[in-house]
């Protein structure tokens, strides 16, 4: 199937999330798409497969046809399916039963009938799936190859799938692109969206890479790993002189700390942090700097090692424990996990300073409130529910309810989605709890900004982490290499 | 317009219209003048003294059981088990009573430690759905429900069993107690000036509570977003088990009010519906406690209204649950209307 995109342009409020992409895949190609978190990739996606609406005055041409999509059954009628980040089945049902939803057919499902057509399109593909399986014993790359099948038997001949590689094995991966390889000489097309440099170097033959909403580049083999990170990340903007304040007593030690969570294990790491230092957390979402990051506040037990504030053991203990000793952690979902919609500005602050006594203190709450409001450049009104402020203003909100003092900060993404002035406010006020000792670490996918303002830098990928870097003498190539997984036998194994 | 509050106001305006639109429709179907009906359950709560008084002993349990669920629902908490607590605060006052009924102490001490006790009850009742909850991953919803049927079966059991009557047992309930043991009742009416005071004072302290205390802020937190309150550093999971024990204190006195001022006995339908009819109000105000009295006044007065239609038109009383229901639906209809029409607004 040959796709043209045209002239695709996406709003989200404010947000300009697709920005004028024009682009012509061929029909036959392995597409693939690049781009950091946050850089239109699954946007674009969403558009192609119905989820969402474009912008009017964007168009899709399949075939050389205009079509127009209003759901995703609609554009499964087209031939277009997307494979999920996270397969859209139903674990507790059988195989079988998975493969026949969606189909057309009666009211009564010919099991038996859908059973041998499964199984012919199993042998041809290679697959082993037993449809009297139920869905929930399947790993998850058994889960894709089910989901493949189901798109595949619906007629689909435009496959999207969505960071495929993510949690499944080496083998299996091996099996997805061994059929993904396959599809080109039916005509169908596939569109691969990843941020794993290896693997869309691997698999794809043309390769589109995406950049804050905008459609930057399009590269065909012989690849150079160089030319898609500058891509991917940008030319360098200047943030400001670099500051580090002076660097004290550890703050926070972790001893031989090793995290679980379902899909990653990160064993073994030793790490310390000092007062006033800021740590940079590099890595592609779900590397494992989140676990890490959720040790750190507590949020997360180790199951094994040890961690230390201000040499105190605090292992096992709970988040608001640590909360209490003073680590402060800023969750990267605002609405979700930091705020509270529903309730005024004035009642996250009153919140956050964790009141004692029975009554509100109206006046006091709201003069407090103002002072917030008036330092930390938040545009509302003390009244104003936090969820009708604007992303940046959340998140400057969400600073201010960091207390005062804390020893060790912990932020998700401080920046993430913010303009230019709103981060170099931020890291402002972030630098300034620096001098008052606090250590800092963050995540952010923004290269930049993690060299800009670290003063060291761990890299995550896959539950692995790198030997500390540091910020002065690493270059965006070297950390965007080892984050899209090349060069990790030089920087070693070995734990930080 | 959507937005304000006039805008929201008319919107319920239209629900209430819509329901009784469709009551009348009912009516109409089966021959019955609605505009005869209304009239007669209007007359039958509010046309005499006597029945105004009757309007008002419904209102007592309904307001108290609202108040109660006011703070469940601000926990974000569907307490279905209210009825159930109601019931048990009912079988605690009994047996407080019981204990009590040789004694010399004075009467007024013995009423009080009774209501005392139907409020533990209650509260503990509630504290059951609340461990089921968060140490069992149970939904307050299943774990409520459930222990409603098992209040009813305890209800019938003492009846029936260990609080018989003398003789044989009946579904008129346990022996009634010494008149010394009732709230005092105004002259000749069967309303109680106490019980009406304990609710209005409980609706005010809930009030209160959920509007200018820190209790009440933290609570509304924990209920509007479980996760980012635990971030804040409140202790959630307390906080809920803390709203069970209010709400369903305040269904036990509900309860206990049941006992001690109305029916001065136990008897197998002791919560009368007061729990679900409670629900029905609290979500019908949207749980702002303000709107609480005006709104379980109506509900007591439509409840005691229908109890003419079978007398004067030979209709059912249950006509006054139908238009209750569909009051609720309508009302959440039209919100549900209201906000999809905002964000259209919003959108274009």
């Amino acid at each position: 199937m040959n796709v043209e995109l045209k002239n695709i342009n996406k709003h989200f409020g404010k947000v300009h999330a697709n920005k004028n992409i024009n682009l012509t895949i061929p029909s036959g190609s392995l597409q693939g798409i690049l781009g950091e978190n946050g850089a239109g990739k699954s946007t674009l996606m969403k558009i192609l497969s119905g989820f969402i609406h474009a912008d009017s005055g964007s168009e899709i041409i399949l075939d050389g046809k205009t079509v127009k999509m209003n759901s995703p059954a609609d554009a499964i009628k087209y031939g277009i399916g997307m494979l999920h980040q996270d397969p859209l089945d139903f674990p507790p049902m059988k195989i079988i039963d998975n493969f026949l939803l969606g189909m057309p057919g009666g009211f009564f499902p010919n099991r038996k009938k859908a059973a041998q057509d499964f199984n012919a399109l199993q042998k041809e593909y290679g697959f082993s799936l037993d449809p009297d399986d139920y869905v929930d014993s399947l790993t998850v790359g058994e889960r894709q190859q089910l989901e493949i099948m189901r798109l595949l038997f619906l007629g689909v001949r435009l496959f999207i799938l969505d960071e495929p590689t993510t949690g499944i094995s080496a083998a299996q991966k091996e099996k997805l692109f061994a059929t993904l390889r396959k599809f080109p000489e039916q005509a169908m097309t596939v569109i691969f969206v990843s941020h794993k440099l290896e693997d869309v170097e691997n698999l794809c033959d043309r390769v589109a890479v995406l950049r804050a909403g905008e459609l930057v580049g399009e590269l065909t083999p012989p690849y150079q790993t160089k030319k898609f990170i500058e891509l991917m990340f940008g030319k360098e903007v200047t943030l400001g002189e670099r500051q580090s304040a002076p660097v004290g007593e550890p703050t926070l030690s972790l001893r031989n700390v090793s995290l679980e969570d379902a899909r990653l294990k990160i064993k073994d790491i030793n790490f310390e942090v000092r007062e006033g230092e800021v740590i940079g957390l590099a890595g592609m979402e779900g590397s494992g700097q989140n676990l890490f990051m959720q040790a750190c506040a507590g949020l997360v037990r180790p199951v094994g090692g040890k961690i230390l504030l201000k040499g105190q053991d605090l292992s096992g203990k709970s988040y608001h424990v640590f909360k209490k000793r003073g680590v402060g952690f800023l969750p990267a979902a605002r609405l979700e996990e930091a705020l509270i919609p529903g309730l005024t500005l004035t009642d996250h602050f009153i919140l956050a300073e964790e009141p004692r006594g029975i009554f509100i203190d109206h006046a006091a709450g709201r003069a407090l409130t103002e002072e917030r409001i008036q330092s930390f450049n938040i545009r509302g009104t003390p009244l104003t529910p936090v969820e009708s402020l604007s992303g940046g203003n959340q998140q400057r909100a969400e600073l201010a309810l960091l207390q005062n003092p804390l020893s060790l900060i912990l932020l998700e993404h401080p920046t993430r989605g913010l303009d230019i002035e709103s981060v170099i406010y931020i890291w402002g006020k972030l630098k300034e709890r620096c001098k008052q000792n606090a250590s800092i670490i963050f995540m952010s996918s923004d290269l930049e900004e993690i060299l800009q303002y670290s003063d060291r830098v761990l890299v995550f990928f896959s539950g692995k982490i790198s030997q500390p870097l540091d910020a002065r003498t690493t270059s965006v190539e070297e950390l965007g290499e080892l984050i899209g997984g090349k060069g990790w036998a030089e920087v070693g194994d070995e734990h930080a | 317009m959507l937005k304000n509050r006039f805008g929201g106001l008319l919107f319920q305006l239209i629900a209430l219209a819509l329901s009784f639109g469709v009551v009348s429709l009912i009516l109409i179907s089966i021959g019955a003048s609605p505009t005869q009906a209304f009239q007669n359950m209007f007359r039958g709560s509010f046309g005499e003294i006597r029945k105004f008084a009757e309007v008002l002993v419904a209102f007592v349990p309904l307001l108290l059981v609202t108040a109660g669920l006011l703070v469940t629902f601000s926990a974000g908490l569907w307490n279905i088990g209210v009825e159930g607590q109601i019931v048990l605060g009912a079988i605690a006052t009994t047996w407080v009573y019981r204990y009590f009924l040789e004694s010399d102490l004075p009467p007024a001490l013995i009423i009080t430690f009774a209501i005392l006790g139907g409020m533990i009850g209650g509260a503990l009742w509630a504290a059951l759905t609340g461990i089921l909850k968060v140490f069992g991953g149970v939904n307050e919803i299943f774990g409520g429900l459930g222990l409603n049927f098992v209040a009813t079966a305890l209800t019938i059991y003492l009846i029936f069993g260990p609080w018989k009557r003398p003789g044989v047992a009946s579904m008129s309930g346990t022996v009634p107690f010494p008149d010394e043991f009732s709230l005092p009742l105004l002259a000749d009416l069967r309303i109680s000036p106490w019980a009406l005071g304990i609710a209005l004072v409980a609706i005010l302290i809930v009030f209160f509570l959920l509007q200018g205390t820190y209790f009440g802020l933290k609570l509304k937190a924990v209920g509007k977003n479980f996760r980012a309150a635990y971030l804040l550093g409140i202790p959630t999971w307390q906080y809920l088990m803390y709203s069970f024990l209010i709400g369903g204190a305040l269904a036990g006195l509900a309860g206990a009010m049941q006992v001690a001022a109305v029916y001065h006995r136990l008897i197998p339908s002791i919560s009368s519906g007061y729990g679900y009819l409670g629900l029905m109000v609290a979500m019908l105000i949207n749980y702002q406690a303000i709107w609480a009295i005006p709104v379980a006044l109506f509900f007591a007065a439509l409840n005691i209204g229908s109890i003419q239609l079978p007398i004067v038109m030979k209709l059912d009383s249950s006509l006054a649950g139908v238009l209750q229901g569909t009051l609720v639906l309508f009302v959440l209809l039209m919100e549900g209307a209201r906000q999809k029409l905002m964000k259209r607004e919003q959108t274009t």
